[in-house]
């Protein structure tokens, strides 16, 4: 049986992981191969690496620390942030990353998706969305929620599995940060949708958070940072505690 | 000399990174000669069957690997390639397991993506492993059971997790993407 998938979330800014609430406010919690590792031998199903500062400021993700968490985990990991061509997405392939995810680079160039995924493969695009629940709709935002957009989710998620995309990342704004629980009710409109993997992320602050969002959305991974950096909860206690509630995980 | 056969743009560095890190040296290459003196091949690959086919047919690869005597391990697209045939790009592979590559259903998420576990049947590639181990697998096409099958994975329906005839091995799911107990599979080739 396929197992959920727990995937902790390394935020970097400037070579350090970071997770801020609703994407300000940044705290450093330390080197993100080292967080990785330990991540890994705890039991992580997946790593995503988000360059939050690569977008704002123009910065390119960094290659070198690819092949450093590349040479040191053996579980597969995503790396976002800053890629805007066909050629970012083939480096950091090469350098070692399963996947790639894009974001606002992916709204302002549609076809990209197309492009990469006809290159390398739709198993390796993540299409990240992050989303603001506005006058009873749920609208696209970028660059780390400072910028709204007027495109809808609904529109935007069939759009990007159409162009090629392997997987949606759905991180919803409203509860980004708060730790009272997945937006359930977009992730599940989301999930319902699409035909390809949905990982939900966003709000996670307790265990029965990630029971909730597998037990009534059809999402195969659930994804957070600040409850494993802080140690609020192991991923081992998580995963057990899933498995008792009759959820299927990896121990 | 170990050699990892080099056909695509996808991730090789992990098998290159797992195999040096199982304390053995070897080669990325797709030259054919080095490939057919090669101690043991490793055939990893993500990408498209047709385009990948086409690939090694150029190159002359495909002949080189069909008639390989020694140690060969195929991951992933490498399994698939190693069939019959593919409904990808409708493909006609290397032929060397009797089994055809089909879709998975549209009705279903697709790509197959996470951690699932196997049934053992009778492996000699996985060696003590144990039936419901859990291994890493991405992607949206499937290796029909057959008489090769040496593992069952279960996605809405069985399909091979591993295959295995004469010098030639497979495995669907990704041995270097799944910590410890993958990497423990990629030691039991080396030390074929």
């Amino acid at each position: 049986m396929l197992k959920k998938r727990i995937i902790p979330c390394l935020d970097i800014k400037d070579g350090k992981t970071v997770k801020g609430t609703q994407f300000l406010d940044l705290k450093d919690v330390g080197d993100p191969v080292v967080l990785a590792k330990k991540y890994m031998e705890q039991g992580a199903d997946e790593l995503v690496f988000l360059d939050i500062s690569a977008t704002l400021e123009k910065r390119k993700t960094l290659i070198s620390l690819v092949r450093k968490i590349n040479k040191e985990i053996s579980i597969p990991f995503t790396v976002g942030g800053g890629i805007s061509s066909l050629e970012d997405a083939k480096n950091l392939i090469i350098a070692g990353a399963d996947k790639i995810s894009l974001n606002s680079a992916a709204i302002q160039n549609p076809t990209l998706i197309k492009e990469i995924s006809e290159e390398i493969g739709s198993q390796c695009v993540v299409i990240a969305i992050d989303v603001k629940n506005m006058d009873g709709n749920s609208f696209v935002v970028t660059h780390s929620g400072t910028n709204k957009t007027e495109i809808l989710l609904k529109d935007w998620v069939q759009t990007v599995e159409k162009l090629g995309a392997g997987e949606i990342l759905l991180t919803s704004m409203h509860s980004d940060g708060t730790k009272n629980g997945f937006d359930i009710s977009t992730i599940k409109m989301v999930s319902n949708l699409v035909k390809i993997p949905v990982i939900a992320s966003g709000g996670a602050g307790e265990m029965k958070h990630f029971k909730e969002v597998f037990n009534q959305t059809n999402v195969t991974g659930g994804l957070a940072a600040s409850i494993f950096h802080y140690e609020s909860i192991s991923i081992p206690e998580l995963k057990n505690y899933l498995n008792q509630e009759q959820i299927p995980v990896r121990l | 000399m170990i050699v990892i056969v080099k056909y695509n743009g996808g991730n090789i560095a992990s098998v290159e990174n797992a195999v040096n890190k199982l304390g053995y040296e070897c080669k990325v290459s797709d030259d054919l000669k080095t490939i057919q003196n090669a101690s043991k091949i490793i055939f990893p690959g993500v990408g498209e069957a047709s385009s990948a086919m086409k690939y090694l047919s150029e190159k002359g690869m495909d002949v080189v690997l069909k008639n390989y005597k020694k140690p060969m391990l195929g991951i992933c697209l490498g399994l698939q390639l190693m069939c019959e045939t593919s409904e990808e790009g409708n493909t006609v592979c290397l032929k060397i397991f009797n089994t055809k590559v089909k879709r998975f259903p549209e009705n279903e998420i697709v790509p197959h993506m996470g951690w699932n576990s196997i049934e053992i049947l009778n492996s000699t590639l996985l060696g003590n492993l144990k039936s419901k181990t859990d291994f890493y697998y991405v992607h949206s096409y499937f290796a029909e059971i057959c008489d090769e099958t040496t593992a069952i994975s279960f996605y809405n329906q069985p399909f091979s997790a591993v295959l295995e005839k004469d010098n030639f091995y497979a495995t669907q799911f990704h041995p270097e993407k799944s910590a410890d107990l993958g990497y423990q599979i990629l030691k039991n080739f080396l030390e074929l």
